[in-house]
C-alpha cells in the first residue's frame, strides 16, 4: 500500500462508517455499529501512525526541511481562468500531526462511547455522525485549497450540528445546536468573503500557489494585495482578517464564543472530541495553514493576538465561576485555545522568531490529550452522578480512583506542572510572547494562574469537598471507558516530552525549543500558588469561596453571568434584527409590494367598472351609440381624414 | 321625371323617421316597425340609384330583393323574441327588458 | 436523434390518460409517462455527450427546423444545447417524482394527472424551441395548467392565488410579447425577418433597439423567476398550489424565466445586458437578502419555501447580471439545483401536510422521531438550502460567489458580499423551521400515531435526493456539459465594443 492509498483511506474510512451506518439505519443494533465504528476508526488511527512514522522519518526530504507536497489532486468543480475547487491531499508536517491527533481522539471517543452511550437510542445514527465528524475533520485538514477547506469546514459545522442536537427530544440540546451552526455561519461568511479576496488577489485558490504568490515581494500579485484597496485598508489586510473571522467562529473565540458553553448539551463524548479536541482547533489550523501570509502582514496579526488573549483571559476568568462540570472545561477550552491563537500572533516566519508558531502547535497537540481527557473524565462522572452540577459531586475520590487518578493528571498538565505535557507546549508559548511583547506574556501569564485555579476548584470540588448524596451504587464505569482514560492520561503525562520543534515548524526547518529553565520559574510558581489557593478554598466545605464572591461583587457576577454576552446577542437577534428587519422585510413585501400588485389589480377592476356602466341593456341607449358612432365615424372619413 | 333628389328626400325622411321611432318608443313591436321604416329607406335608396345612376344595371334591385328577405326574416325572429319577452317578462315594453347587461 | 420524441411523449402520454378508463389506469399511465421520459431525457443527454465527444461543435444539436407559418416566419425550430438538456433532464426528474408524490391523488385525479402532463409538455417545448414564437406558444401552454391546477385542487384561498399566478405570469408573457414584437420588426429591418434564434443572434441588433427591448424581455421573463418585485405571485401560488403544482411551479416553472433571461435577453441583446447590469445586479440583491429576510419571518412551510425560492432565484439573475463566464455558469447551476431542492422541500411539506393537516410551523414539533424518513427528507432540502457543500446548492452558490467577485469595482464586490451575507439568513430560518417541526418533544399526542413515507413518496424523494447529490458531489459534469453554451454567450460578449 503507497502513501496516496494509505492517507487517502485515512479519512475515507469513516465515511465508509457513516455511509454504512447511515444506510443501514435502525436495521443494526447499537452494539455492532458501535463495533463497527471502532473498528474502522482503529483501522484509520493505526493507518495515521503508519503515514505520520513514514512522512516524519521515512521519506524525510533533501535537506532537513519537511516540505508541503500535494500528493493527490483532482478538478471538482472549474471556474474560469486559473481558479477552480481541486480536490486533494496535501501532506505537510501540520497536516500529518493533525491526522494523527483527530484519528487518535476520535478513536479513544469511540471506545469510550462504548460504554458511555451503552443502551442509548438511534447508537446507529450517532456512530454515523462521529464518523462524518471524522471524515470532515480530516478532509479540512489535509485540504490543498482553500474551497475545500471551506468546504469541509461547513461539514465539520454540520456534523457538529448533527451531534449536539444528538438528544433531539431535549429543546435545550436543538437549540444549542442551532445556535452554535448559527454563529459559525456567521463567522463563516466572513470566511467566505476572506477567501474571495484572497482568491482573486492572488488568482488562485490552491493554498500554495497562493502563499507563493503573495508573499513573493516581485510578484505583481503581491504588489496589488498590499495596495490600499477597500476603507483605505489592503486586501490582504482584510482577506486575512476576514478568514480569520471564519476561524474565531469555530475556535470559540470571543465575540464569537457564545455557542461553545451551550454546546455541551451533546452527549460528552462528542464534546470530547469535537469541542476539545479537533472542531475548535480548525481556527488555530487555519491560521497556522496560512501563516506564511499572516506573518508578513502585521494588522492581522495584532488582530489575531489580541482576539487570542482576550479570549483566553475572559474565558478563565467566566471559568473560575461556572459550577457545570462541562462549561467550565468549555470555557478553559477557549481561553486554551486563546492561548494558541496569541502564540500564533506573536510568532514571525523562520528562525528564532518562529518559536510562537511551534509552541502553539505543540500546545494544541499536548492539549488535545488532556483535554479530551478531562471530557471523558466529566462523561465517566457524569455517568455516575446523572447530574453536570458540581454540588452533586464531592467526594468522589474514593468510589473513582482510576478516573481520579486521570482526571488530576489532566489537570496538573493543563496547569502547566513539569514533567506534564502542558507545561511544555505553555512554557514555549509565555517564552514567545515574552520575546514579543510584555502585555500579552502578562496577559498569559495570569490566564496561566487562573487555569490552575478553576481547574484545581473543580478536581477539589469533584473528588474532595463534601460528599454528596449518592447511595453507593456501581462504581467506575465499564472497562471500555476506562482503557481510553488510561491511554489519554498516559498521553497528557508523555507528550510533552516529544521533540515538537523538531518535526512542526513554520518554514519546515526543524527548530529548537527554548532550554532557558529559569524562565519556566515565573508561570510554575504562580499554577503552583493558584493550586494551593484552590486547595485551602475546596479541598473542605468553607466559607472563602462565598465571601470572596461577596467581596468581588460586579465583577463576579458579572463573570458568573458570563459577561452579559448572551443577553447581548439576544437583544440584537430578538429585539433588533427581528422586529426591526425581518417583519418590516415581510411586511412591506405583504404590503407595500403585494400591495402594488394589487393596486393594479384593482385599479383596472376600477376601470372596468367604470366601463361597464355603458353596458345599460337598454336597447334604445345603444342604438343612440351606434348612430352617434356612426355619425362620428362619417364625420371623421369625410372631412378629416381626406387624404 | 321625378328628380332624383325628391326621391332621396323621401327616403331620408323615412330613415329619420324610422331612427326617431327606434330611440323614442317603448313597445317593442313599434320599434320592430321602426326598423323596417329604416330598412325601407335603404331599399328606396337602392331601387332610386340603380334607376338613375346604372340603368343598365340590376345589382340595386337584387339587393333590395335581398333586404326584404331578410327583412322578413327577421321580423319573424325578432316577433318570436317579443312573444317570449312577454311570456317571461309580462310585458313588451323595452325599458323592462334590461337584463342583458353587465 | 430527433427531438420531437420529446415533445410527442408527453402528447401521448395526455391522450392515453384521457382514454384511460379511470382514476387507477390514470395516474398507471401518468407514471409510465414520466418514466419514459426521464428515460428519454437520459438517453439524450447520453446522446448529446456522444456527440458532443465526436467533436461536433454547433451550437445546437439535432435540429428541427420546418416552416410553421410562412407569411410571419413562423418557424417550428427544435434543438438542444447543454443548457437546454440540463433543464430537460430536470423537467423529467421533476415531472416523475411530481406523478408519484400525488399517486394518492383522489379527487379527479384524471384530469389533474393530464394538466400536470401538460405542464410537462409546455416545459419541454419551451426548452427546446429555438423559434422565439414557439416558444412563447409552449410558455402560454405551460401557464394555463397552472391555473387551473391551483384553483381547482388548491387549498386556502387558492382562487385568489389562482387568479394572481395567472395574471402576473400573463402580464410578464405580455410583455415578451412586445419584446417579440419588437424583434421581429428590428429583424425585417436588418433584412431577416422571423424570430429564430439562430438568425436572430447573427444580426447584430443596434445598440438602442437592444436597450428599448431588453427591459420588456427582461422583465417579462424575470417576472417568471420572480425578479423583485414582480415576485408577490410565488408566495401565494406556491402556498396554495396542490403539492405536485408546487413542485412543479417552483422546480420547473420559474426556470423557464430564469432561462428566457439568459437564453433571449442575455444571449441575443449582450449590448443592453452589459447597460442594464447594475440595475439587475440591484433587483437581485434585493430579492436575494429581502427574500431571506421575509422568510425569517414566515409561519407556514410553504409559505416560507416559496419565499427562499424568491431569495435563490435572486441567485440565479444576479449570476446572468454580472455577465462573467463562472457566474453564468454558476446561475445555470443554481437554476437546476433549485429545482431539484426545491421541489424536495415542496415534497417534504406536503408529506407532513398530509398527515397532520397543519403547515404551521408552531403546530408541528418533535416529527423526527415519529416518520424519520420524510424529515430526514426534509432536512436534506434543507441542508441544500442553506448551501452545505455536497449538496447541490453548494456548488452552485459558491460558483455564483466566486464569478461576481470576478467583476472587479467596490459596486460589484458589494453587491456579492450582501449576496453572500445571505447565507447566514438562510441558516437561520432553515435550522430555525427544523429545530421547531421535527425537533423537540412531540407537540401533538396523536403524531404519534402518524405514518413515515410510503413507497410511492419514498421513490419520489430519492429521485431528488440522488439529483441533488449528483449535482453536488460531482458538480464538474454539469459544468461540461453547460460549457460549449456558456462560451458562445462569453464570445458575444467578448465581441461587444468598449464601454467609453
Amino acid at each position: 500500500m503507497n502513501d496516496v492509498t494509505s492517507i487517502a483511506l485515512i479519512p475515507l474510512l469513516p465515511l465508509a462508517g457513516f455511509l454504512l451506518l447511515g444506510l443501514l439505519g435502525r436495521s443494526v443494533s447499537g452494539r455492532v455499529a458501535g463495533v463497527l465504528a471502532t473498528l474502522l476508526m482503529a483501522g484509520a488511527s493505526a493507518l495515521a501512525l503508519v503515514v505520520a512514522w513514514h512522512y516524519f522519518f521515512r521519506d524525510q526530504a533533501a535537506g532537513n526541511a519537511y516540505l508541503p507536497q500535494v500528493i493527490w489532486q483532482a478538478s471538482w468543480l472549474p471556474f474560469s481562468g486559473g481558479l477552480g475547487i481541486n480536490v486533494g491531499i496535501l501532506a505537510d508536517p501540520i497536516s500529518v500531526m493533525m491526522l494523527v491527533v483527530v484519528t487518535f481522539v476520535s478513536l479513544m471517543v469511540h471506545v469510550f462511547s462504548l460504554g458511555y452511550m451503552h443502551g442509548e437510542e438511534r447508537l446507529p445514527a450517532y456512530y454515523a455522525f462521529l464518523g462524518l465528524f471524522t471524515f470532515s475533520m480530516l478532509g479540512l485538514v489535509l485540504s490543498p485549497n482553500l474551497l475545500q477547506t471551506y468546504i469541509f469546514w461547513e461539514l465539520v459545522g454540520l456534523s457538529s450540528y448533527l451531534l449536539i442536537g444528538f438528544y433531539f427530544q431535549r429543546p435545550a440540546a436543538v437549540a444549542a445546536a442551532k445556535k452554535a451552526f448559527i454563529v459559525t455561519r456567521f463567522a463563516d461568511l466572513g470566511f467566505l468573503v476572506g477567501i474571495l479576496i484572497l482568491a482573486f488577489c492572488g488568482n488562485s485558490l490552491d493554498i500554495g500557489t497562493l502563499l507563493d504568490r503573495l508573499t513573493n515581494t516581485q510578484a505583481p500579485q503581491y504588489a496589488a494585495a498590499t495596495t490600499a484597496s477597500f476603507a483605505g485598508i489592503t486586501a490582504l489586510t482584510w482577506g486575512l482578517t476576514l478568514v480569520f473571522v471564519g476561524g474565531a467562529g469555530k475556535s470559540a473565540m470571543f465575540p464569537l464564543h457564545i455557542w461553545l458553553p451551550d454546546a455541551m448539551e451533546g452527549p460528552t463524548p462528542v464534546s470530547a472530541l469535537i469541542h476539545a479536541a479537533t472542531m475548535v482547533v480548525a481556527g488555530v489550523y487555519l491560521v497556522a495553514r496560512l501563516f506564511p501570509l499572516y506573518s508578513i502582514n502585521n494588522a492581522s496579526l495584532l488582530v489575531v493576538t489580541a482576539v487570542g488573549s482576550f479570549s483566553a483571559l475572559l474565558a478563565a476568568l467566566i471559568a473560575c465561576t461556572q459550577t457545570d462540570i462541562k462549561r467550565i472545561l468549555a470555557y478553559s477550552t477557549m481561553s486554551q485555545i486563546g492561548y494558541m491563537l496569541f502564540s500564533l500572533g506573536v510568532a514571525r516566519y523562520g528562525g528564532e522568531q518562529a518559536a510562537g508558531f511551534t509552541a502553539s502547535l505543540f500546545h494544541l497537540f499536548t492539549h488535545a490529550f488532556f483535554k479530551s481527557l478531562l471530557f471523558l473524565c466529566a462523561g465517566a462522572i457524569i455517568h455516575r452522578v446523572h447530574s453536570n452540577e458540581v454540588k452533586d459531586m464531592g467526594g468522589l475520590r474514593r468510589r473513582m480512583p482510576v478516573t481520579h487518578l486521570c482526571f488530576l493528571v489532566a489537570c496538573l498538565a493543563i496547569s502547566g506542572i513539569p514533567p506534564f505535557a502542558g507545561f511544555f507546549s505553555k512554557e514555549q508559548i509565555l517564552h514567545a510572547a515574552y520575546a514579543d511583547h510584555k502585555l500579552v506574556y502578562a496577559t498569559g501569564l495570569i490566564t496561566s494562574g487562573l487555569t490552575a485555579f478553576y481547574m484545581f476548584r473543580l478536581y477539589f470540588l469533584i473528588f474532595w469537598n463534601q460528599p454528596s448524596r449518592q447511595e453507593d451504587g456501581h462504581r467506575e464505569g465499564t472497562l471500555s471507558m476506562l482503557v481510553p482514560l488510561g491511554i489519554l492520561a498516559a498521553c497528557s503525562l508523555l507528550a510533552g516530552l516529544i521533540p515538537f520543534g523538531r518535526f512542526v515548524s513554520a518554514d519546515g526547518r526543524p527548530a529548537s525549543g527554548s532550554s532557558d529553565w529559569t524562565f519556566a520559574l515565573a508561570p510554575v510558581l504562580l499554577a503552583a500558588a493558584a493550586i494551593l489557593v484552590a486547595e485551602r478554598m475546596y479541598r473542605r466545605p468553607s466559607p472563602w469561596p462565598q465571601r470572596l464572591a461577596e467581596r468581588l461583587g460586579g465583577l463576579y457576577r458579572a463573570a458568573r453571568r458570563k459577561f452579559y454576552m448572551d443577553e447581548l446577542y439576544l437583544f440584537i437577534t430578538k429585539r433588533i434584527i427581528f422586529p426591526w428587519i425581518g417583519r418590516p422585510a415581510a411586511w412591506i413585501d405583504r404590503n407595500v409590494v403585494d400591495g402594488l400588485m394589487n393596486g393594479i389589480a384593482a385599479a383596472t377592476q376600477r376601470i372596468s367598472y367604470w366601463i361597464r356602466a355603458m353596458q345599460s341593456g337598454r336597447v334604445q341607449q345603444y342604438a343612440l351609440f351606434f348612430f352617434g358612432g356612426v355619425l362620428a365615424l362619417a364625420w371623421v372619413l369625410i372631412y378629416v381624414w381626406q387624404n | 321625371m321625378i328628380p332624383l333628389s325628391h326621391i332621396l328626400a323621401v327616403s331620408t325622411a323615412l330613415f329619420f323617421i324610422g331612427v326617431y321611432g327606434l330611440l323614442t318608443r317603448r313597445n317593442l313591436i313599434t320599434l320592430l316597425m321602426s326598423v323596417e321604416l329604416i330598412l325601407n329607406s335603404v331599399n328606396i335608396n337602392f331601387v332610386a340609384f340603380n334607376k338613375y345612376l346604372f340603368p343598365e344595371r340590376l345589382d340595386g334591385l337584387f339587393f333590395t330583393l335581398f333586404i326584404i328577405a331578410i327583412a322578413a326574416a327577421e321580423a319573424a325572429v325578432a316577433i318570436a323574441i317579443v312573444i317570449n319577452l312577454y311570456r317571461s317578462h309580462g310585458s313588451i315594453d323595452v325599458e323592462d327588458s334590461r337584463d342583458l347587461k353587465y | 436523434m430527433n427531438l420531437n420524441w420529446l415533445l410527442l411523449f408527453p402528447l401521448l402520454t395526455a391522450l392515453g390518460i384521457l382514454a384511460s378508463g379511470g382514476p387507477r389506469p390514470a395516474r398507471r399511465v401518468a407514471c409510465l409517462g414520466a418514466l419514459l421520459q426521464l428515460a428519454l431525457a437520459c438517453l439524450l443527454a447520453g446522446l448529446y455527450l456522444q456527440q458532443r465527444h465526436g467533436g461536433d461543435t454547433s451550437p445546437f444539436l439535432f435540429e428541427t427546423n420546418l416552416s410553421w407559418y410562412g407569411p410571419l416566419h413562423i418557424r417550428y425550430h427544435l434543438g438542444l444545447d447543454g443548457i437546454s438538456l440540463s433543464m430537460i433532464l430536470l423537467t423529467a426528474l421533476v415531472t416523475l417524482s411530481g406523478v408519484l408524490v400525488s399517486w394518492s391523488q383522489q379527487e379527479l385525479s384524471r384530469e389533474f394527472f393530464l394538466l400536470l402532463t401538460m405542464l410537462s409538455l409546455g416545459a419541454y417545448g419551451f426548452f427546446l424551441s429555438l423559434d422565439l414564437f414557439t416558444q412563447f406558444f409552449f410558455l402560454e401552454l405551460a401557464v394555463i395548467p397552472k391555473f387551473m391546477l391551483i384553483g381547482i385542487w388548491g387549498s386556502g384561498r387558492k382562487e385568489y392565488s389562482a387568479m394572481k399566478l395567472a395574471l402576473m405570469l400573463l402580464g410578464g408573457s405580455a410583455l415578451i410579447f412586445v419584446g417579440l414584437a419588437g424583434l421581429y420588426v428590428a429583424s425585417g429591418q436588418a433584412g431577416q425577418p422571423g424570430l429564430d434564434l439562430a438568425t436572430l443572434q447573427g444580426l447584430g441588433l443596434p445598440a438602442a433597439t437592444q436597450r428599448l427591448l431588453f427591459p420588456f424581455l427582461f422583465v417579462g421573463f424575470g417576472i417568471f423567476t420572480a425578479l423583485f418585485p414582480f415576485h408577490t405571485w410565488v408566495p401565494d401560488g406556491h402556498a396554495s398550489a396542490p403539492t405536485a403544482a408546487s413542485m412543479f411551479l417552483a422546480g420547473i416553472s420559474m426556470k423557464l424565466g430564469g432561462y428566457g433571461c439568459l437564453r433571449v435577453a442575455a444571449f441575443l441583446l449582450p449590448e443592453a445586458a452589459r447597460y442594464y447590469s447594475p440595475v439587475i445586479l440591484v433587483l437581485a440583491t434585493i430579492a436575494i437578502l429581502y427574500g431571506a429576510l421575509a422568510t425569517l419571518m414566515q409561519t407556514d412551510l410553504k409559505y416560507m419555501n416559496a419565499y427562499s425560492s424568491v431569495s435563490h432565484c435572486g441567485f440565479v439573475l444576479l449570476g446572468i447580471g454580472m455577465l462573467t463566464r463562472t457566474a453564468i455558469t454558476g446561475a445555470m447551476l443554481q437554476m437546476v439545483s433549485h429545482g431539484l431542492m426545491t421541489a424536495l422541500f415542496f415534497a417534504a411539506i406536503g408529506m407532513i401536510y398530509d398527515r397532520t393537516h397543519t403547515r404551521q410551523v408552531a403546530a408541528l414539533g418533535g416529527l423526527l422521531s415519529v416518520m424519520p424518513f420524510i424529515s430526514t427528507v426534509f432536512v436534506i432540502a434543507g441542508l441544500c438550502s442553506l448551501g452545505l457543500p455536497g449538496l447541490s446548492g453548494f456548488a452552485a452558490e459558491v460558483t455564483v460567489f466566486m464569478g461576481s467577485w470576478e467583476r472587479a469595482g467596490n459596486f460589484y464586490h458589494g453587491v456579492t458580499v450582501l449576496a453572500c451575507a445571505s447565507i447566514v439568513v438562510t441558516a437561520v430560518y432553515i435550522l430555525r423551521a427544523t429545530g421547531t417541526a421535527l425537533l423537540g418533544p412531540l407537540r401533538e399526542e396523536s403524531y404519534g400515531r402518524l405514518a413515515d413515507a410510503r413507497w410511492n413518496e419514498r421513490l419520489a424523494s430519492a429521485l431528488l435526493v440522488a439529483g441533488i447529490l449528483l449535482v453536488g458531489l460531482a458538480p464538474f459534469w454539469l459544468v461540461r456539459l453547460l460549457d460549449p453554451a456558456t462560451d458562445l454567450i462569453m464570445q458575444k460578449l467578448a465581441a461587444l465594443p468598449p464601454v467609453n
